[in-house]
């Protein structure tokens, strides 16, 4: 089995997000940048299936050099290869056409990438690729199997979780469950040493359409203070809730 | 040229964020001076739909499709797309719409802007707001393809009358085996109970609850208001409760009309999954917790002492209002 997870580089979690350039811009200024979370626990799975199973594992993202300590990081973890698209990911259209690029010269036959980065939150990398490789796809998948050339997955929905059935090759759009938040991988220094000595090959991107572009940005509106309720008054709550809120 | 909206249904019947597509479309419509057309799938009582201002329903009959099946779904809708000659294809942000969605997107060469909250800023160029970073910001978004897809955020847009007529219409699109090479095995699903998706309103419990044993109170509370019970990230990390009902940056996004966070201390990643909801409510021993600046309403408190009292004061209340 070939494995290409697809990764993207995004602000950590934690992060204050601000906008610069009249609001045009992301302002990057002081952020922690990581894979995103969604591609992380994929990764996580690929390696297993590297371990258990003897695939080899390659991972592609698409941007400038600037990205690629997290591109190292994935190779930390345990990747055997990777590979970085030489632009900017202008939207979710153009990076799957990139990474479609990758898929059809690469003999993949299971592609993983998250249900979606945690900062544009496009959701359609997964979706776009499998359909412009005429690949199997299951999205926000949160369990995966693989044998021979039968996969079984869950994959959640609105109250619930359902199993598919289905064969490679495939797309996979993963988040948390496809492995438990404790599976994840701290690099150690063996694979941080490791990373450094590991093929990262940078190609030009190919002629792809942007279909979207984001032309500015804004913050959510500043909060009111909030209205506190004593706890021996819970009528007071309920009251504010029917009468002035209009939610009960 | 035409607006198309994809409104779901389950058993037949229409789901709540299929009035609010079809209300959405009805409006996009408006805006380029054309109508808004629905594809429903085994959905049963089609006309409904014109009391949200569409005119026209493809109705897709098909026992192969009672289960939702991405690809064949996105087929039916890229046909409909085609036959309508549609420049607007709306859906809804279910997992089931954000999963077929892109693959609509892909083959009509459409660019797709999800988690939308409101009606197109202009029509020319066309261009959206959505929320983007979370829901740490929002992102105007311009559409350059000539057709486009939107995925409306749940509750940000509202059910909308619009009394019109809708002339229903058989649709028959062309599938085959390839379109269900993805089959359906096993769906484990809650009946009869609201789910974080849909619900109006979401009773989430956080550590402060000390252990999955005191989860009583947090479902006893969402029964009485009829919502859905959700819980912080490392509530779900610890396996109190299952993933599924993790809410938060990576997990499931709330936009519920009320939101009530019982013993969530409210990191930064939990507020930005949650920021979508209308009113939150906090609920926590620590004065100083970081909900109580993201919520409208808060109580400091125990809440093994708050809650029941709230149990008992809303079921008067309820027993009084209905």
């Amino acid at each position: 089995m070939k494995i290409l997870v697809c990764i993207s580089n995004v602000p950590d979690t934690t992060s204050k997000i601000n906008f610069t350039d009249n609001n045009t811009t992301f302002d990057t200024n002081g952020v922690q940048f990581v894979i995103n979370p969604n591609d992380e626990f994929g990764l996580t799975r690929a390696m297993w299936f590297k371990e258990k199973q003897g695939a080899t594992v390659h991972v592609a993202s698409v941007g400038g050099a600037t990205i690629e300590p997290t591109i190292r990081k994935a190779l930390a973890i345990g990747a055997d290869e990777a590979i970085r698209v030489n632009a900017e990911p202008t939207d979710g259209f153009f990076v799957a056409q990139q990474l479609a690029e990758i898929v059809k010269n690469g003999d993949y036959n299971l592609v993983i990438a998250g249900r979606e980065s945690i900062d544009y939150n496009g959701g359609m990398v997964p979706g776009i690729l499998a359909s412009l490789l005429d690949m199997n796809f299951v999205n926000t998948c949160i369990s995966l199997e693989i044998e021979g050339d039968k996969a079984t997955a869950q994959r959640e929905i609105d109250g619930g979780k359902e199993t598919l059935s289905t064969t490679l090759p495939l797309v996979i759009g993963g988040q948390k469950g496809l492995v438990q938040e404790s599976d994840l991988r701290i690099p150690n220094m063996r694979g941080i040493m490791m990373a450094r000595k590991k093929t990262l090959t940078v190609i030009d991107p190919v002629d792809a359409l942007s279909a979207t572009q984001e032309t500015k940005f804004e913050k959510p509106a500043a909060k009111g203070a909030v209205k506190l309720v004593d706890a021996s008054n819970v009528d007071e709550l309920i009251s504010l809730l029917h009468n002035e809120a209009k939610v009960i | 040229m035409s607006v198309l909206v994809y409104t779901e249904s389950e058993n037949g019947k229409f789901k709540k964020n299929a009035l609010e597509v079809a209300s959405y479309a009805a409006e996009v419509a408006k805006q380029l001076g054309t109508t808004a057309t629905a594809i429903s799938i085994n959905a049963t009582e089609n006309e409904v739909l014109g009391t949200y201002g569409i005119t026209k329903v493809l109705n897709v009959t098909k026992d192969n499709l009672n289960t939702f099946n991405a690809k064949a779904y996105a087929n039916s809708i890229i046909q409909a797309a085609k036959a309508e000659n549609t420049e607007v294809i709306i859906t809804s942000s279910s997992t089931d719409a954000k999963y077929l969605a892109p693959l609509v997107s892909a083959a009509l060469k459409a660019g797709y802007a999800p988690n939308v909250v409101a009606a197109p800023e202009s029509t020319s160029p066309f261009t959206v707001k959505r929320t983007a970073f979370s829901n740490k910001g929002f992102a105007i978004t311009q559409i350059n393809t000539q057709i486009k897809v939107i995925g409306v955020s749940n509750n940000a847009f509202g059910i909308i009358e619009n009394a019109t007529t809708a002339a229903v219409e058989n649709f028959d699109p062309s599938l085959n085996d390839n379109d269900f090479s993805t089959k359906s095995t096993e769906i484990d699903k809650v009946i009869g109970k609201a789910t974080i998706a849909d619900a109006d309103i979401v009773v989430s419990g956080g550590r402060g609850l000390k252990g999955p044993e005191n989860w009583g109170i947090i479902e006893e509370l969402a029964d009485v208001l009829g919502a859905a019970t959700a819980c912080s990230k490392p509530v779900s990390d610890l396996g109190w409760r299952p993933h599924g009902e993790h809410v938060g940056q990576t997990g499931k996004p709330v936009a519920s009309n009320l939101y009530i966070a019982i013993g969530i201390s409210g990191a930064i990643q939990h507020l930005a999954g949650v920021s979508a909801s209308k009113t939150k409510v906090v609920i926590n021993t620590d004065p100083e917790a970081p909900f109580f600046k993201a919520a409208d309403y808060g109580i400091v408190g125990d809440a093994f002492e708050v809650v029941p009292q709230l149990i008992e004061k809303l079921k008067e209340f309820k027993a009084q209002n209905t």
